[in-house]
């Protein structure tokens, strides 16, 4: 008998706890995950002016190469991480063709690509407090003068390593977590919003 | 305190570990150095009382080295040689 493939996600157990908690709040905390999104770990030379060309039409945009930004065309998103590393996010039902555009764009070239859709999973955190629940537990300014949009930056919540990310939209920021990690910082975030009131 | 990342700018130093002194240099013929001399190079570092010239990793960031004047008394961030050198 073969035993039957069960896919969770690392918060599959919280999705009540976040409805609850934007009932408490009237609306102002909205906390959702965002599972099973394809992520690769990209690591070239940025400086080979000929690769990030060749990488811009396989993937369809331009890595970002100002540091702690995104760049996406559609849902396929690029965040910087370091001067020759970045994050390339996609819907679950694109992992094949984003690990097929990175070999074209890497064809020939010396570089890694590195599934790590598991590492980590994203909560999309939004709401008229969402900036005052996570300014209790993130070092960085999140002031939307100062972490604009299609910004993101690799930091702490709490004690927990995380990539926030601000898309277009002012009053939303997506938490990346390691998988890990991730009870950690629900709790973190339940709580921080449970006491905040 | 406020540590400057030569890629991510000024951020909280709980976002750093550090890294010990830098400028050490490696022994320039380390075929013919002595015990004596690779023991100065592993074992032996500064500890003065001021500024002092570090490494220092952004490890809850980019996860990138780099070097940083630093006053041990007061942690004032001081200018050094190969300082904000993105390596």
């Amino acid at each position: 008998m073969i035993a039957e493939a069960i896919r969770r996600s690392a918060l599959a157990d919280y999705a009540e706890r976040f409805t609850t908690l934007y009932e408490t709040t009237g609306g102002s905390i909205s906390i959702r995950e965002l599972p099973f999104l394809a992520q690769l770990n990209l690591r070239v030379d940025a400086g080979d002016a000929a690769v990030m060309r060749q990488l811009t039409d396989s993937l369809g945009f331009s890595l970002p190469l100002t540091p702690n930004t995104a760049a996406h065309a559609g849902d396929r998103r690029a965040l910087w991480l370091g001067p020759d590393e970045w994050l390339i996010v996609d819907p679950d039902d694109q992992a094949t063709s984003l690990e097929q555009a990175l070999r074209d764009g890497l064809a020939g070239v010396f570089g890694s690509i590195v599934d790590v859709s598991a590492n980590r999973t994203v909560l999309e955190i939004r709401g008229a407090r969402a900036r005052d629940l996570l300014a209790h537990g993130v070092p960085i300014d999140l002031d939307p003068r100062s972490f604009r949009a299609n910004q993101c930056a690799q930091t702490l919540l709490a004690k927990a390593q995380v990539i926030i990310e601000r898309r277009g939209d002012e009053a939303a920021f997506h938490l990346y977590v390691r998988s890990s990690f991730a009870g950690y910082a629900a709790e973190w975030l339940l709580d921080a919003a449970a006491t905040d009131r | 305190m406020l540590i400057p990342c030569p890629w991510c700018g000024d951020r909280e130093d709980i976002e750093f570990k550090y890294g010990g002194a830098a400028q050490i240099a490696y022994p320039t013929n380390p075929d013919s150095a002595d015990d004596a001399a690779w023991a100065r190079y592993v074992f032996f570092r500064p500890n003065p009382k001021g500024k002092m010239a570090e490494r220092w990793v952004h490890s809850a960031g980019c996860r990138r080295w780099f070097n940083l004047g630093r006053d041990t008394v007061t942690h004032e961030i001081t200018s050094i040689p190969d300082m904000g050198q993105r390596r």
